[in-house]
């Protein structure tokens, strides 16, 4: 055996083999999962989880994750200040704020106060330093036509992906390209989800969205030939912006990927014969003038965003929210932006991996959409004396913590139609209040959301006007303030409720039959742990459940018929106003109403709450307004349209080398703002992820241990006689 | 031969016909085109319009199966399924429903794929087989009685405890390798060999147990006392006699799998984050992107067929008197 070994066509193998492996060995950690990144660029590493995104396209895209990267590469009208707490909206894509004019029906400019307000006309003017990234949709040729325009398929096989296009252009953004956005907003073509409510405000959206239904669709249709009545381009850098009557919520959607603006070439070059069939598309390529831009787009693996450098001058903030500097918040005041040069997003679908690599350091972050704590809190927090705190390889690692309280709520709303739960008497109400006594929400949290949320006392989540903290802050017909704190009422007050329903000891006054209420809960959003909780929460009381799960579009089904007792539901802030909650309680938004996919699910209607929500809608920021969301938050307490609420909270940890790491709830461009210690990353890196030797040896030690008992068997069986 | 190929690949038609119209079916049990319209546009502002316009732009709006409102063959021919299917025989499998050319995809994505699949099958076949050869050399023996525990054993323990045990040892605690991830820049084997170790040892159970069950069987033929007696070794015996003689059943098993290991594997794919054909399955079946499942399920139809019939072809090579018909 052994001089088989020796053999020299067996050794040159082995050396092979062990040179092959050794050349891998020597470039940094053995388990570097990173391609090495370009010299002298500081690359900030960071996931997408746990699918890639569908959308790129702002016309087409509408969720958080895909907002993520479209937020870093356009750059809409507006956007958010990103260190100021409540959130402050800013001029982003635009020189100023809109100059709003309004106008009545025979067209006259009229006071900003009048009643009779027909239409607001919004005028935004562009920055003039606003250019676009360098991309072959606008190189031209000598005669200064557009370099990449192909008659066939067959003309443009030779590009496969934008990189194989060697000429590139740029040009600065002007206000037909936010026109031009807006109308593909409109056209049906690109299914926009964002066409049915806009076209409720902007003035001839729908007509021109009719026209261009009747457009064949062979090719490239060029958008600005057809007109909308209104969107008008005042010059280069000024258009205007018609909307029905009032609607000061107008701004914040102008702070939405939606409005990003798109240049017709752009739409032409990627309309060219045969792109399609190659993914190249504007949905997989977007093309913007914000901080970054897409280098390379693989879905299945990873996103790489790098440094526009055609982005104009954009400084880190010189002030903040109170606190900010003390948390050095404020180190980069006045530095110029973006702060790194390039980001790679890698797809991970595992928990265990991501975490795994975000201890090794191969992540800067936990996550960005998401923190992806949850499912290892246990592994990396422990409960302190000061609540929960870093667990200790976490906090020797020098890791740092970001909770975020999202501008969101989840919540398990009463259907109000409902002829057992539903209803406006007094009984009824009793009957829903026992149920939300009940419903220990603070206990849910702690067990099943290991304590990252808030339970909601409103509709209305902090860091939103209308969020009041404190003793006034708190829902008087579920808890107390006792001891400078919210305190849920007793059970024995529940019970007294429920006896005056109508329902002593869970059972009916009338009938003598117990109490079942029926909760619709998603399938897949519900553990049975979870379940056999509400069981015994409602069991105290005598109430029983009833479970009946489904899955997302059968659920969805269930709420747009109104056939369903309790349900459960969630929303995430599009903007940062009391409308954006409070809306979900509006009369006409009711799915039963308006035949619609409305956000009422509860189907509240109440005359007076809808009566002031018109009002609260149109009305500007100030006590007037306040005193009206007051009131209505007062008529969804009194009326005890959802069982419970809460404000889900999520946890980041970024490494010791990334810097800003202050979460946005509303705005996700804030990838400029973040610093890499780029020497301190590696340094880290290194010493974290020595690789543990001895495993191989033994590993090598076994498998011939394994092995010598039946070679030196098997030789003796081959010289043992015949007899033996 | 080649007529057997030619009437084999004619018995494909209704058998891809009958699995795309139970894929069809099953999906849209399930799953309507208002649901799959809701589920692309997002859970908010989702009008009536909007759902309509996208179910134009994709081609859902038309009737199932039967359009009453058409004339003549019209009735079955303008139906969401029969535009869908036909399209799938000429290899057409147009747009994800994110819009995404699949083709494309397929085509990327296969060889990340491959790069995982064929190492282990191959790796995995060669250890199973020589394993269960040194078993066989040793039938009767308490090494014997004992590897078969060993493989029982093996078997009963789940495929997701080889994976994420492997990644926490071999990747967390020991750090040797990444313990996910997959890149073309570089070092591509360092992101196989945790994926492919798992992968083979996770098979050696069931693997090396049904090896050694077929050799055992030619072992005791008189071919191979035979060949002991003429002074043959112990491993030209295994090698050479029972190897060759046990190849029929083992082909019967492993040939079929040679085409299917363009579409990957689903939990490999998914904890390794392997950018293959498993994955993409996987997370088109979570988003609901039908015309992904169905491409896949077509394809994945077609591979197993031909699969099938190079199970049959290679009969003929392994085993001279085997003729096809």
């Amino acid at each position: 055996m052994l001089s088989r070994l020796a053999a020299p066509r067996t050794r040159a193998a082995l050396l092979l083999i062990g040179a092959t492996l050794l050349a891998g060995c020597t470039d940094g950690p053995w388990n570097n999962p990173n391609p090495d990144s370009p010299p002298g660029l500081v690359t900030y590493q960071s996931v997408m989880t746990p699918l890639p995104p569908k959308h790129l396209d702002p016309a087409l895209s509408y969720a958080a994750d895909e907002s993520l990267f479209l937020m870093q590469i356009y750059e809409p009208p507006m956007g958010y200040h990103y260190l100021k707490r409540p959130y402050e909206l800013l001029p982003l894509g635009v020189e100023d704020f809109p100059q709003i004019t309004y106008i009545n029906a025979e067209g006259e400019i009229i006071d900003p106060q009048a009643e009779d307000v027909a239409y607001s006309v919004y005028e935004l003017t562009v920055r003039a330093d606003a250019r676009y990234q360098p991309h072959p949709a606008f190189a031209l040729d000598d005669r200064g036509a557009p370099r990449y325009l192909f008659k066939d398929a067959s003309e443009s096989r030779p590009y496969r992906q934008i990189s194989d296009f060697p000429e590139l252009g740029s040009r600065p953004v002007t206000a037909n390209d936010y026109v031009y956005a807006i109308k593909r907003l409109a056209d049906p073509f690109n299914a926009s989800p964002m066409l049915g409510f806009m076209a409720q405000y902007i003035v001839g959206m729908e007509d021109f969205s009719a026209r261009l239904k009747d457009v064949p669709r062979d090719g490239w249709v060029n958008l600005d030939d057809y007109r909308m009545d209104g969107l008008e381009v005042v010059d280069d850098r000024t258009f205007r912006i018609t909307i029905k009557g009032r609607y000061p919520q107008f701004s914040y959607w102008l702070a939405m990927h939606f409005f990003s603006p798109i240049a017709p070439e752009v739409d032409r070059f990627f309309h060219n014969p045969g792109f399609l069939d190659r993914n190249l598309t504007l949905d997989w390529w977007p093309v913007g003038s914000g901080p970054f831009m897409m280098v390379k787009n693989d879905p299945n693996s990873e996103i790489v965003l790098e440094r526009n450098p055609n982005f104009r001058e954009d400084y880190f903030p010189t002030e903040g929210a109170p606190g900010d500097a003390e948390q050095g918040l404020l180190e980069d005041a006045g530095k110029r932006l973006p702060l790194i040069d390039r980001a790679v997003f890698r797809l991970e679908k595992e928990v265990l991996s991501l975490w795994t690599k975000f201890l090794q350091g191969y992540y800067d972050r936990s996550g960005e959409s998401h923190g992806n704590t949850n499912r290892v809190f246990d592994q990396a927090f422990v409960v302190g004396p000061n609540g929960v705190e870093l667990g200790a390889e976490l906090a020797s690692h020098g890791i740092t913590v970001s909770p975020d309280v999202k501008p969101a709520i989840y919540y398990y709303g009463f259907n109000m139609r409902d002829p057992v739960l539903g209803g406006y008497t007094e009984e009824r109400r009793k009957l829903r209040r026992a149920l939300q006594i009940a419903f220990d929400t603070e206990e849910y949290l702690k067990i099943f959301y290991k304590g990252n949320g808030i339970p909601a006392q409103s509709p209305i989540p902090p860091g939103i006007p209308g969020f009041v903290e404190g003793e006034a802050g708190i829902n008087p017909y579920v808890y107390d303030w006792v001891d400078g704190a919210p305190k849920r009422k007793s059970i024995e007050h529940a019970k007294q409720l429920l006896t005056e329903a109508g329902y002593p000891n869970g059972r009916d006054a009338r009938t003598g039959e117990p109490l079942k209420i029926f909760i619709d809960v998603q399938s897949q959003a519900i553990s049975s742990t979870s379940m056999n909780w509400m069981d015994r929460a409602f069991g105290r009381i005598g109430v029983q459940v009833e479970y009946r799960p489904a899955d997302w579009n059968r659920t969805r089904e269930k709420l747009l018929t109104g056939n369903t007792q309790i349900f459960s539901h969630g929303w995430l802030a599009d903007y940062p106003d009391p409308e954006n909650f409070l809306f979900l309680l509006y009369g006409p938004e009711s799915p039963l109403i308006c035949n619609c996919d409305g956000a009422n699910n509860a189907s509240y209607e109440r005359p007076e709450y809808d009566d002031l929500f018109r009002q609260m809608r149109v009305l500007p920021a100030g006590e007037e307004r306040d005193a009206l969301v007051a009131r209505m938050v007062d008529l969804y307490r009194e009326d005890a349209v959802w069982l419970y609420g809460f404000y889900p909270k999520d946890i980041y940890l970024n490494n010791p080398w990334v810097h800003n790491n202050k979460r946005h709830g509303i705005s996700k461009n804030t990838l400029k703002y973040v610093r890499i210690d780029d020497d301190l990353r590696e340094r880290k890196r290194e010493e974290w992820n020595q690789p543990v030797i001895w495993p191989l040896y033994a590993m090598s030690a076994l498998l011939v241990a394994l092995l010598l008992p039946g070679i030196i068997a098997y030789r003796r069986r081959l010289r043992a006689t015949a007899r033996q | 031969m080649f007529a057997y190929i030619v009437r084999r690949l004619i018995y494909a038609i209704p058998i891809l016909v009958g699995v795309n119209l139970l894929t069809f079916t099953l999906f849209f049990v399930v799953n309507s085109p208002d649901d799959m319209a809701a589920s692309q546009l997002g859970d908010k502002y989702v009008t009536p319009e909007a759902i309509e316009n996208w179910k134009q732009k994709n081609g859902y709006d038309k009737p199932l199966f039967l359009n009453p409102d058409a004339a003549g063959v019209a009735q079955i021919t303008d139906t969401i399924f029969f535009d869908k299917s036909v399209r799938l025989f000429a290899f057409d499998f147009g747009r994800s429903e994110s819009g995404r050319d699949i083709t494309t995809d397929v085509a990327t994505r296969m060889w990340p794929s491959l790069a995982v699949a064929l190492p282990t099958f191959l790796v995995g076949i060669g250890v199973n087989i020589c394993v269960a050869l040194m078993v066989v050399m040793f039938r009767g023996t308490r090494l014997d009685r004992g590897a078969v525990f060993v493989f029982v054993a093996l078997m009963s323990i789940s495929y997701l405890f080889y994976i994420i045990g492997g990644q926490f040892l071999v990747a967390k605690t020991w750090r040797l390798v990444p313990i996910s991830g997959f890149h073309t820049e570089g070092q591509v084997w360092k992101f196989l060999i945790l994926p492919v170790l798992v992968g083979v040892v996770a098979g050696i159970g069931a693997g090396a147990r049904w090896y050694r069950t077929l050799f055992l069987e030619e072992a005791n033929q008189d071919y191979v006392r035979t060949a002991r007696a003429k002074g043959c070794s112990e491993l030209s015996i295994l090698f050479r006699h029972i190897l060759p003689n046990a190849l029929i059943p083992i082909l019967t098993g492993v040939v079929v799998l040679i085409p299917s290991l363009f579409m990957g594997s689903l939990l490999i794919e998914s904890f390794f984050g392997i950018p293959g054909l498993g994955s993409y399955m996987l997370d088109a079946i979570n988003s609901q992107d039908f015309a992904i499942v169905r491409s896949m399920v077509f394809i994945g139809s077609i591979l197993y067929i031909i699969g099938l019939l190079l199970t049959d072809i290679s009969y003929t090579w392994a085993d001279p008197r085997v003729r096809l018909s």
